[in-house]
């Protein structure tokens, strides 16, 4: 009985997790249907990249300096070996484009953004406003979701910009001005070996995939969250871990078809 | 449907999770009345309000409103009935992340095409009929519970709807705002020439605003008439939910084992 008992919850489960999956894909399906709105009032998504995007500016740029001068030091630590300090301005510059900058800004996305979008719309549909809305023959998916959605999609790629171009800078700081590393070398070094297709287009590509899924799993857990406390809290974690675990999945199959071979 | 009749619903039926919710409902609204649906918490009032809102499909039976079967509206057709409609939520449900003013427009700016100086005027004027003129600029995370039920009132009748529906719009109110939103009610439902239905267990202040109530239990009606023929109604729950005596048709204790048995008393 007990063995039954096991299977059939696992049974559950794999039942839910199908469903869920069915029902995130609907959602967005009915998001991009639905995004129309959003275009022609524009102001709606500018609202949303205010609170999405320019409030997370402060996280990405602090992270982005503190991650730039780490790398900066580890780098400048493992190419002295080789005597190749000189070659510190590449390093920094394609594990930021091509890795940490995407990658770092999304987690932090989804941590600050995500969350926040999660919590808002969990919320709303607590106190009925989204059913409020419905009553008021507005589509809450037209008018709430695909705003915060496009918004969240456009500014991730600046975000993750944003993060690579400071990140940079902190490598600067510490390699060139702290250290001493040849300022020529790491700028020069830097230009030639950084391919605008191959490093920065992927490094964007990467970036508007992790915009896309992060924004949508945060809508889609807000939306679908128990409109209770505990049901938001609960969706609000689970946008965070969903998240972070999506990106760093998502990155790996990403950067194996992006860089394989290159 | 009598001709007069806004909105009808005929032996309307609705299973949840295989428990019936409603069971065989018909109601009337005539136009320019305001309607009580009274009953027990849980008795499907609320239910009900959603079945006529098109939220909910009913399993049997329909709901009908201005001509048109609710249930067998499609998306665009169920929109362009909900803007014949307002609806006034337990809480307000107000928009946070917007101002007074904003929450009163909102409807405005989604379904018309006017000017803002226009929307301005009307926003000023629905603000204006529920004494919130001067709140127009303060965010609901500043506003009473009263003041909210207010705003949201205003914002229900921002597009002259209708047919209102109120869902507990007398709950957590203090002895004034609860006078004031039932005198704004019915003073609006007039001013309109509106139907309105409101869902509620306040008796009092409900009977002094109705001109019909229907009283709901178990999902079924068990007593309608208009507030005098109701305060004049001596049967069992009519009586026990009039003057809320604690027991009666509903038992003051939840049906249990016998007592002796559960304080382990020898007989």
């Amino acid at each position: 009985m007990a063995f039954i008992k096991t299977i059939r919850g696992i049974g559950h489960r794999v039942i839910n997790a199908v469903w869920r999956i069915g029902v995130a894909a609907r959602f967005f399906f009915l998001t991009i249907i639905y995004s129309g709105n959003s275009f022609r009032r524009f102001n709606l998504i500018i609202k949303e990249l205010f609170s999405s995007g320019v409030m997370s500016l402060i996280i990405i740029i602090v992270a982005g300096l503190f991650v730039g001068m780490v790398l900066g030091l580890q780098g400048y630590e493992t190419l002295k070996r080789y005597g190749s300090e000189s070659a510190l301005g590449v390093m920094v510059a394609l594990g930021l484009v091509r890795e940490l900058g995407p990658v770092m800004a999304a987690l932090l996305f989804a941590s600050r953004a995500g969350s926040a979008m999660t919590a808002e719309i969990g919320l709303m549909k607590a106190t009925e406003q989204i059913s409020a809305m419905e009553m008021m023959a507005v589509n809450p998916i037209a008018r709430i979701v695909a705003p915060r959605f496009w918004a969240g999609v456009i500014s991730m790629p600046l975000l993750a910009a944003l993060f690579s171009a400071v990140g940079i800078f902190g490598g600067y700081l510490v390699g060139v001005v702290q250290i001493g590393v040849d300022e020529g070398s790491f700028w020069s070094q830097m230009q030639a070996a950084v391919d605008f297709r191959e490093d920065v287009l992927n490094g964007v590509i990467k970036s508007l995939v992790f915009g896309t899924v992060v924004t949508l799993i945060a809508l889609f857990e807000g939306f679908d969250a128990p409109p209770t406390a505990e049901g938001v809290s609960g969706a609000t974690t689970r946008t965070v871990v969903t998240s972070s675990l999506a990106i760093l999945m998502l990155d790996f199959v990403l950067t194996a078809i992006m860089f394989r071979g290159a | 449907m009598p001709p007069s009749a806004l909105v009808e619903i005929r032996d309307l039926n609705f299973t949840y999770d295989k428990r019936p919710v409603l069971q065989g409902i018909n109601m009337t609204f005539p136009r320019g009345k305001l309607v009580a649906i009274m009953g027990l918490s849980g008795c499907g009032k609320t239910t009900l309000l959603r079945h006529v809102g098109g939220v909910l499909k009913p399993n049997k039976g329909y709901v009908k409103m201005d001509g048109q079967v609710m249930h067998e509206l499609d998306q665009a057709g169920l929109y362009a009935m909900r803007r014949k409609m307002g609806m006034l939520f337990q809480f307000g449900a107000l928009f946070t992340d917007m101002s007074v003013y904003d929450n009163v427009a909102f409807q405005m700016r989604e379904h018309t095409n006017l000017p803002e100086d226009i929307i301005h005027s009307l926003v000023v004027m629905k603000l204006n009929a529920v004494g919130l003129r001067g709140a127009q600029n303060m965010m609901p995370s500043e506003l009473s519970g009263g003041m909210a039920r207010r705003v949201a009132l205003a914002r229900t009748v921002a597009l002259d709807p209708m047919l209102i529906m109120y869902d507990e719009p007398f709950a957590g109110l203090d002895p004034i705002s609860l006078t004031v939103i039932g005198d704004l009610i019915r003073r609006l439902n007039d001013a309109l020439g509106a139907t309105s239905i409101i869902v509620t267990h306040d008796i009092q202040e409900s009977l002094k605003i109705v001109d019909y109530v229907y009283f709901m239990a178990s999902g079924v009606i068990v007593a309608e008439g208009t507030p005098d023929e109701l305060r004049a109604n001596q049967t069992g729950f009519v009586r026990q939910f009039m003057h809320g005596e604690m027991d009666g048709p509903v038992p003051f204790h939840y049906p249990g084992a016998d007592y002796r048995q559960d304080l382990n008393l020898r007989a």
